[in-house]
């Protein structure tokens, strides 16, 4: 059966170069690099080899900026919690609604058990931050700033650099959860205002269990793991050595298909969303039209739900993810599409299609040609829906209760 | 993705009885675009025998939620509406090979959409009285809404009586900070601490036999029986299966608004009793009393 991956958002497949070469550092060169033998074999040299890598994806200038970390979420974390702890006298965070949950929950724990405010920026309708509600929410007691720089469900590109300078004005650090940006966006740390930024391995074709942070040189830094000299005593703990090796290669990839991710890829993904829409009435693209990650279409189909889309088009060898959160098990629609006010009989059947330098046009045509059908399966039963359209009028469908 | 049955994924794939059913002379319409789910079931019944000839949905949401309302239409053709009133979510659970946890609801909106139907039909007002929250205990499948409800109605403070009256984190016990979390909202202050010793006094009660648990649960009902008698009404045991305690409630209670309180200040008594989280639950919508 031919199939299409379009979920590269929530995860990439290991590019095939970067398994093969790592697999040695499971089955031979297994040694720890701390120790005197040569079992460790080369590996300490790949360890920075590696961090070269994500030093030039990034464009940062000192290798010891880039601390390895286990994923997005730890970067993430460990960027909140050692900006607070160096800054015991400002009380104050700010962040947007659209944050992933690795910065709204922690942010949520920080307000509710620890007494921090917090400052949640919303979005318009495209995704796009309030700038005047940010400017207002600045001041001397905040101590950091942590914006997002794409939306995973989206793609919607914040103005990072911009809000960077403007928090620096006020004394406070400014972190940038990039783990979607990254390989898609061309990022020059050295000429950046921004103080740290978190990356993780397995969106950009390494594997999972392997991320970085960022943390420009003469910014404070606690750390959240305490134990050996790993990362400088920065984060301790036994290095992940395949991943570390694996990330340093992804971003070598990375660096190598940023035009092709920006030209190709993104005409894959104009092509899919054009054709959808021109088939599928009551449907709508999300995000900011000017400012979004090529790889990523959100499509919006009114009057039936997420999670049943994805059921059927799995059903037919597409994977795709919806921003429903019925797949969560909550029945709330997810954050991002309602802070962006998208109405719930659209919310609820929203789909995001993900592409990534794999993506081939067979794939994209699968898509185009399988999508309208099972949406209008869906409406059929839908019961919102009637032979000529969306029935939400008069003697609409009125259930007993809200 | 869910580890949904077979049966569910065939009557997701290949739904039965979809479609407006022209002839209906029952509807019931419950869940809205907003929760995320919503049914309407329309019913074709025979006037002269009360029998179910067709029925028919239209379900606006996820793959389990249009497998629960087949299997709902599935079950209750051929029945009589009081056959079909005894069809409970667990029987559409059942019917499906079983549920996640995480969508119970959606059998629970079937049962709900059957009532109103049946309340439509019959002239009846047909009032929900049930919110749902986000799933926090995912061992017994309890909703922070309940654990919100039961301890602000039971001034409860700690995660063992949360556990006591709802079972709520007595399994893997992965929940127990969210149960915190909805106490310190409920009570206004920051968490307590978890209590580590229970009393000496307290210690686990003996064994029961089932049938000395019966005879109590029975000597319950028939001490509260006169202040519902006091009410114009009436309830009666019904069955008892492990922890759930099923019980009739006729005359004034049926329609009663606070039906709901009334069942749960029954499980409150049976626990204080028993020494043991029960669950009451009305076994099925009782037949109208002589109409």
């Amino acid at each position: 059966m031919s199939s299409a991956y379009m979920d590269n958002n929530a995860t990439t497949r290991v590019d095939p170069r970067v398994l093969e070469t790592i697999l040695p550092y499971f089955s031979e060169y297994y040694g720890n690099p701390s120790s005197m033998h040569s079992f460790g074999g080369d590996v300490g040299k790949r360890l920075e080899e590696a961090r070269a890598s994500v030093q030039a994806l990034l464009g940062v200038e000192h290798d010891s900026e880039i601390i390895f970390t286990s994923c997005g979420t730890e970067s993430d974390n460990t960027a909140i919690l050692s900006a607070l702890a160096i800054q015991p006298s400002r009380r104050e965070i700010i962040t947007s609604v659209v944050e992933h949950p690795a910065i709204l929950s922690l942010c949520d724990h920080l307000e509710r058990h620890e007494g921090y405010k917090v400052h949640y920026i919303p979005v318009d309708r495209l995704g796009r931050i309030s700038m005047e509600a940010y400017a207002a929410a600045l001041s001397e007691q905040v101590a950091v700033v942590s914006m997002m720089y794409a939306n995973n469900e989206t793609g919607t590109i914040f103005p990072v650099e911009t809000m960077a300078r403007m928090a620096k004005e006020k004394g406070a650090l400014f972190h940038t959860d990039a783990v979607q940006a990254v390989g898609k966006i061309a990022l020059n740390m050295q000429e950046s205002a921004i103080d740290m930024l978190s990356l993780s391995g397995h969106k950009l074709h390494a594997p999972k269990g392997i991320g970085a942070l960022y943390v420009r040189r003469g910014t404070r830094y606690r750390p959240m793991l305490r134990g050996g000299h790993q990362e400088r005593g920065r984060r301790a703990g036994t290095e992940n050595t395949t991943g570390i090796i694996a990330l340093g290669l992804a971003a070598d990839m990375a660096l190598e298909h940023m035009e092709y991710e920006n030209t190709v890829v993104r005409a894959l993904r104009d092509r899919l969303e054009a054709g959808i829409l021109a088939q599928v009435p009551y449907a709508f693209a999300n995000g900011d039209p000017e400012h979004r990650l090529p790889n990523t279409a959100s499509i919006s189909f009114e009057y039936i739900e997420g999670e049943a889309i994805l059921m059927l088009l799995s059903r037919v060898g597409i994977a795709a993810s919806s921003g429903s959160a019925c797949t969560s098990g909550s029945l709330e629609p997810s954050h991002v599409l309602r802070a962006m006010d998208i109405p719930y009989t659209a919310a609820h059947g929203t789909i995001r299609f993900s592409l990534s330098r794999e993506t081939t046009e067979a794939e994209v045509d699968l898509v185009i040609a399988q999508t309208p059908p099972i949406i209008e399966q869906l409406r059929r039963l839908s019961p919102y829906w009637g032979a000529n359209g969306p029935i939400l009028t008069d003697n609409a469908f009125a259930p007993v209760y809200a | 993705m869910w580890d949904y049955t077979d049966k569910v994924k065939d009557l997701f794939f290949n739904p039965k009885n979809t479609g407006v059913l022209e002839e209906a002379n029952a509807v019931g319409e419950v869940g809205s675009i907003s929760c995320g789910d919503a049914l309407r079931l329309m019913l074709k019944v025979d006037p002269d025998t009360d029998v179910i000839l067709d029925a028919r949905f239209q379900t606006f949401g996820c793959g389990s939620a249009i497998a629960s309302s087949s299997a709902l239409t599935e079950l209750i053709k051929g029945k009589t509406l009081d056959e079909a009133l005894k069809i409970t979510n667990q029987d559409i659970a059942e019917f499906l090979g079983g549920l996640p946890p995480e969508k119970m609801h959606c059998s629970v909106m079937g049962a709900e959409a059957l009532h109103a139907a049946i309340a439509n039909y019959r002239g009846e007002e047909w009032a929900d009285d049930h919110e749902e929250g986000a799933l926090v205990c995912k061992c017994f499948a309890i909703d922070s809404a309940l654990i919100e409800k039961v301890a602000r109605e039971n001034h409860l403070s700690t995660v063992e009586e949360i556990t006591f009256y709802t079972k709520a984190g007595g399994g893997c016990q992965s929940c127990h900070e969210q149960i915190e979390d909805i106490l310190a909202a409920v009570n206004g202050s920051a968490p307590l601490p978890v209590v580590a010793a229970k009393p000496a006094a307290k210690a686990a009660p003996a064994p029961m036999t089932m049938v000395q648990k019966i005879q109590k649960i029975s000597a319950v009902i028939d001490e509260m029986r006169p202040q519902f008698q006091m009410d114009g009404g009436n309830i009666e045991l019904v069955d008892v299966d492990g922890d759930t305690v099923m019980v009739a409630m006729s005359g004034s209670c049926m329609n009663c608004q606070s039906s709901g309180i009334t069942i749960s200040g029954i499980q409150e008594r049976l626990m204080l009793t028993l020494g043991r989280p029960v669950r009451v639950v009305p076994a099925s919508m009782p037949q109208a009393v002589g109409v």
